[in-house]
């Protein structure tokens, strides 16, 4: 017979260093994306197949490039499947959240470190800096499939993630957060109920938007129930890219968004 | 298979003697059964009662391009001769209105208030027509699911208030709750009547998270709709993807490899795996034992991990397609996870053991949300609780798909309890029963081919197709287009059947009972809302 005390003991720790030390995903996992400029012939494969229209083309210098949105992308994998030219590679990186909406967008050719706006920047870093050390969020599911409310129940219920090991918590009204975390392509039904939500939490406030759906409307994008964003309903201040982004994305995503990282 | 058709066919044809018309399907095991609106009643009521056949789904289709009316097909399933009989109406745009068989088959209601406001049809009869999907926002006469909406037309909100029942008394409060809760879930509304702690009534109000899903399907052509297919529900991905990826099949008229169905079978067991732990621990964080739900989560997070090795996803999205799947196991892979299911079955099984030597966690569970077998066949309940409550059905055995017909298994069925720990207990017996699938399957996987390929998409074909997630009976209906389009793409998931009952589970327990139960059933509110 097993008591709780011997099951607990035998078990042991179980919670992981992340991000102190680093834990690559696993080899088949689909992370950020890189294209090759080089080797793209521009056949138009990758458009044709997103399921989410993340890929455009982009006039620049006379020239055209291809340019993608991980704010939109699901993940899929099509894209590489589908390009005969090897031009586009899915790395292992996971560390994909960004503060700017624009900072998600991967631009052939060009080089990825592109200046953020300063003004806007300095008057949020005033405001993270009250939140560095303890964070509390309140979750809200504007629509989503349910896919990142379990990520993210797993980073704070699981022991093996552990969201509070960072001085993050999770509580019980918008009246006690600093912070709301939200998911789903904000769809007709809640609307409502995400800007009172939105207005129910007093200031100094922020809104992480976690998932593609939150940032762009995903795959349930241009529909009559559903909005391409939760930045048309309320000011966003961190996008956190994945279909669903897995624990440790989030992890980074908020320690991005409380500037504890340097991006 | 063709001879027990016939015998049903014969039996309707001289009942009914003319006011029904049958139509095979070019599927072994469905039949068409057409008949009048004013006959309905009568054939639906006889399939259901005198072949003992349950409701599996209702569909609506705006097939006025092609027959100038719409149609409703009635999905019965015959689940011991894995045979379903679709009785379908036409009914006009001139007179929208069609007989409700609710007051006869009360696990009909839900799709006729579905029907009404997606397209504008009214159920005579219906014991409660108000609007269910759209919360009433929507400007009159605005029906998504006609061929004339535009999937993205954009519509001002309505205010409109939506009643709610109440019960009326002294000392009787009226307490809501959500649709943003206190924990992290789904939106949903629910309104208790209660005196003290005592609930006296529960009324429930879901579709927030309604997307739009089946008007997009229509609106991609079919390699794409995959990727929509498999995030209708974040923990149903790997059920969703393969019965979008059956129905596809199906219609088109190929059949994957045999190495393919194992591989699918391994991918379907291993969500039933990963859900089924996280909701035993999720069940335990209900009732505040937390050391248990703790281990759980635990259990679940290395679940997790292995489906992320798996498939690059810790879902299980992006493995599945259409004529098999896109990724093999090969040996190593396949030692890995039998070594990890070894482990995780003698962690999960000291577990299951803690759990009922527990005296206050057993106080919780025992007796609490009890659902009786009436409820529960009357309202159509599948899966983990219709099981607790002495239902007797699992489409995999009722209806076999890819390798289950190949392995060996049992479902358990606990009868005369129907509480929450029954429903623990069915999920723990499940998961043992899950692991000897995968294990057989891996023995028994021949080698060879993982993907085939559609070579015709044929239009206007229908067909069905079922898979048993880890929530129950998944059923889809799906009619093609032309050019590689989808004409209607019907989802019904367990939790659209099994949300009904849990207001019947509620009264008499007390409030903090209630996230017990929600957490015992565990639906999903998106692969309800659509």
């Amino acid at each position: 017979m097993f008591t709780k005390f011997q099951k607990s003991i035998q078990t042991g720790v179980v919670t992981s260093h992340y991000p102190k030390e680093k834990e690559p995903a696993p080899f088949r996992f689909r992370g950020r994306i890189e294209i090759d400029n080089e080797r793209c012939k521009q056949c138009n494969a990758c458009v044709e197949v997103c399921p989410t229209n993340a890929y455009t083309w982009i006039e620049g210098e006379g020239k055209r490039y291809l340019q993608l949105d991980h704010g939109k992308c699901v993940f899929c994998g099509m894209c590489e499947e589908v390009c005969p030219y090897r031009a586009i590679r899915i790395t292992n990186d996971f560390e994909l959240a960004a503060t700017n909406r624009e900072d998600l967008l991967v631009k052939a050719g060009f080089d990825a470190g592109a200046p953020v706006e300063e003004i806007g920047g300095k008057l949020r870093e005033k405001i993270f800096k009250v939140f560095r050390r303890s964070l509390h969020v309140r979750e809200v599911d504007a629509g989503s499939c349910n896919g990142c409310e379990w990520e993210f129940v797993a980073l704070y219920n699981s022991p093996v993630h552990d969201l509070q090991r960072f001085g993050i918590d999770v509580v019980a009204s918008p009246r006690h957060a600093d912070c709301l975390l939200v998911t789903g392509p904000p769809t007709r039904n809640l609307e409502t109920a995400l800007i009172k939500t939105y207005h129910a939490t007093p200031e100094p406030k922020m809104v992480i938007a976690l998932g593609a759906c939150a940032n762009s409307g995903g795959i349930f994008s241009n529909c009559y129930a559903t909005k391409n964003g939760i930045d048309a309903v309320v000011p966003v201040d961190a996008y956190i890219p994945g279909c669903p982004p897995r624990p440790q994305a989030i992890i980074y995503g908020f320690l991005l968004a409380l500037d504890r990282i340097k991006k | 298979m063709s001879g027990y058709r016939q015998k049903y066919i014969d039996n309707l044809t001289n009942h009914f003697k003319g006011n029904v018309t049958i139509a095979k399907s070019f599927l072994e095991n469905e039949m068409y059964v057409s008949t009048k609106a004013e006959s309905l009643v009568d054939v639906c009521a006889y399939v259901h009662k005198t072949f003992q056949a349950p409701l599996s789904s209702i569909i609506c289709n705006d097939e006025r391009s092609l027959s100038k009316n719409f149609t409703i097909y009635y999905v019965f399933s015959l689940p011991d001769k894995d045979l379903f009989i679709t009785v379908y109406i036409p009914v006009s745009e001139q007179f929208p209105d069609f007989p409700s068989i609710t007051p006869y088959i009360p696990a009909a209601h839900w799709y006729e208030r579905e029907i009404k406001d997606m397209f504008g049809l009214e159920p005579v009869g219906h014991p409660d027509p108000h609007t269910l999907v759209l919360h009433g926002n929507m400007p009159e006469n605005t029906y998504p699911l006609r061929k004339d909406f535009d999937v993205n037309t954009r519509l001002p909100h309505i205010e409109s208030k939506l009643p709610f029942m109440r019960v009326e008394g002294e000392g009787v409060f009226e307490i809501p709750v959500g649709p943003i809760h206190a924990g992290i879930i789904e939106p949903g509304h629910f309104r208790f009547s209660a005196v003290g702690d005592t609930i006296l009534y529960l009324d429930a109000k879901l579709f927030f998270t309604h997307k739009g899903t089946e008007k997009l399907f229509e609106a991609m052509p079919y390699t794409k709709a995959l990727f929509l297919a498999e995030r209708v529900c974040g923990v149903c991905a790997a059920s969703h993807a393969t019965g979008y990826c059956q129905a596809i099949e199906k219609v088109a008229g190929i059949q994957i490899p045999p190495r393919a169905k194992y591989l699918r079978t391994v991918i379907l067991e291993l969500e039933r795996l990963y859900n089924h732990i996280g909701d035993v621990g999720n069940i335990c964080v209900g009732a505040s034992f937390l050391m248990c739900g703790s281990h759980g989560f635990r259990i679940r997070e290395y679940l997790q991990h292995l489906n992320e090795t798996i498939c690059g996803n810790r879902y299980l999205r992006g493995i599945l397609t259409i004529g098999g799947v896109r990724l093999d196991i090969n040996d190593d892979l396949k030692k890995h996870i039998v070594d990890l299911l070894r482990r995780v079955k003698k962690d999960f099984k000291e577990l299951a053991e803690i759990m009922s030597k527990s005296s206050s966690f057993m106080d919780r569970v025992e007796t609490t949300g009890r659902l009786s077998l009436e409820h529960a066949r009357g309202l159509g309940v599948v899966g983990v609780p219709a099981r607790a409550s002495g239902i007797c059905r699992d489409t995999r055995i009722n209806h076999p798909y890819a390798a289950y017909s190949e392995v060996d298994f049992d479902i358990p069925v606990y009868y005369e309890e129907g509480d929450v720990w029954a429903r623990v207990k069915v999920r723990i017996e499940e998961v043992y029963q899950s692991i000897s699938i995968i294990e057989q399957c891996f023995d028994k996987m021949p080698e060879g081919a993982i993907k085939t390929f559609v070579r015709e998409f044929p239009p206007y074909r229908q067909a069905l197709s079922y898979v048993e997630s880890p929530r129950g009976e998944d059923i889809y209906w799906i009619m093609t287009a032309p050019d590689n389009m989808l004409f209607r793409y019907k989802v019904r998931s367990p939790s659209f059947c099994n949300w009904p009952a849990i207001p019947y589970t509620i009264p008499g327990n007390i409030v903090p009972d209630f996230p017990l139960i929600n957490k015992s059933f565990e639906l999903c509110y998106s692969c309800t809302d659509l």
